[in-house]
């Protein structure tokens, strides 16, 4: 029997289209599509759609990409010294996140991902009330019962971290409604009139490194420890968006009760280069 | 060098990416925001990165990327006025274009990905059904459907308040 005898099927229809037919049953499709009137407009559709798509997204592949996707300015050559300090468990939990759909093959695809909407809350807060010229908080930094207050709210011992050395000064606090309950937001100001904040809400999530996000011209860096979620935004110049995260990190690193002072200098707290 | 080579094929890469995240998600801002988020994926777990096709692997993370930041959309209490898939940021530059670009946002998310995987990105049939996950044969009915929805889409049918999700 001739291969040319077997009917055409409509999978068969769409290869054809795609270019993906195999050699020896082209011509058989050809010939059918000669003799079924109705299937050669739908090919024809199916190629003008194809048109039409490549046409409309022809440009994006000649624009100049945004500086923003550079791959240097994305390495990940400075973040080793802070991968490093990720517990081997958040290691795992970005496979599970970022990479279940590969080796899975999407058959889980669990990545939920509450820490993208932390930032991106921390982020919105952020630019909300840096632009505050009047009220950016509720609660200034002077005030005894700012931080007990936020820290009963948000439900752990927050603290302030001095961030002097950066010439950054505590303007206050407010508390927020966070992605799953309360969130605080500290608000630190240079003598230029240069905003940072730090946020910080319960976060249920596994332990991951210091992340990096960009939105625009603010920028933050993230990351989750124990049961909170931090994000530290500013204007976004990365390098010194990151000394500022690792002075605010090694602060609440620190945080363990005064005569374990020693721990403090254990090797789990990123230093600076 | 691996290493270099893999960096360099990530950076070959990223036109395509970008092209395919417009298509995806019609917005231009979006759709950086994914590829930034797969390049820093891909980066970052380059040492795991097990062989086959760097820019298949780049497609995977996208894609799931995407049904993840859809799934978050979901999640949120959904405050766009009616229609607003059909007002996307970036301006068509023609009818033609305005056109297609309405009936894409009108397909089923894994029926948009098979379809621009396909005709957009020029992937085989077998490495659409890798990114996405899934069998061949799901691939074709994804493709097939994608097409009539179109079809019908520009010819006029359109299935109004009927979005398939």
């Amino acid at each position: 029997m001739n291969d040319h005898d077997i009917p055409v099927t409509e999978d068969e229809l769409h290869a054809f289209v795609d270019g993906q037919l195999p050699h020896d049953r082209r011509v058989a499709v050809e010939n059918w599509l000669a003799a079924h009137a109705e299937d050669a407009a739908r090919v024809r559709a199916w190629r003008e759609q194809a048109d039409a798509l490549r046409a409309r997204y022809a440009d994006v592949v000649t624009e100049v990409a945004p500086r923003r996707l550079a791959l240097d300015r994305l390495a990940v050559g400075a973040w080793h010294r802070f991968a490093a300090t990720a517990a081997a468990a958040a290691i795992a939990a970005f496979l599970v996140g970022g990479l279940s759909g590969w080796w899975a093959r999407g058959a889980t695809a669990a990545m939920p991902s509450p820490e993208a909407r932390l930032t991106t809350e921390a982020l919105d807060a952020h630019r909300l009330y840096v632009a505050e010229v009047r009220h950016p908080i509720e609660v200034r930094g002077g005030e005894q019962h700012l931080l007990p207050w936020l820290s009963r709210r948000v439900g752990t011992a927050l603290r302030t971290p001095e961030l002097g050395a950066f010439d950054l000064k505590l303007l206050g606090g407010r508390l927020l409604p966070g992605p799953s309950g309360a969130a605080a937001l500290l608000m630190y100001e240079s003598p230029k009139g240069e905003r940072f904040t730090v946020y910080c809400s319960r976060l249920r999530g596994p332990q991951t490194a210091l992340r990096y996000a960009v939105a625009g011209d603010v920028a933050a860096f993230h990351w989750i420890d124990g049961e909170f979620g931090y994000v530290v935004s500013g204007p976004a110049e990365r390098e010194r968006l990151r000394r500022v995260t690792q002075a605010v990190y090694d602060d609440l690193e620190n945080r363990a009760p005064a005569q374990r002072r020693s721990d403090a200098d254990q090797p789990a707290s990123p230093r600076g280069s | 060098m691996a290493l270099d080579g893999f960096r360099r094929d990530v950076e070959a890469a990223i036109p395509a990416l970008r092209r395919y995240a417009r298509a995806l998600t019609r917005n231009g801002e979006t759709a950086d925001d994914l590829v930034q988020d797969t390049l820093v994926r891909a980066l970052r777990f380059e040492h795991l990165f097990i062989g086959g096709e760097v820019r298949s692997w780049l497609y995977t993370i996208l894609t799931n990327l995407n049904r993840n930041r859809l799934r978050t959309l979901a999640r949120r209490p959904h405050l766009a006025p009616l229609g607003e898939d059909d007002g996307p940021l970036t301006a068509a530059p023609d009818g033609g274009g305005r056109d297609i670009e309405r009936a894409l946002a009108s397909l089923a998310e894994e029926q948009r990905a098979a379809l621009l995987l396909v005709v957009l990105e020029g992937l085989s049939y077998r490495a659409a059904a890798e990114v996405q996950g899934v069998p061949i044969g799901t691939v074709m009915s994804r493709l097939a459907r994608a097409r009539a929805h179109i079809k019908a889409y520009l010819d006029g049918e359109r299935p109004a308040l009927r979005r398939v999700k």
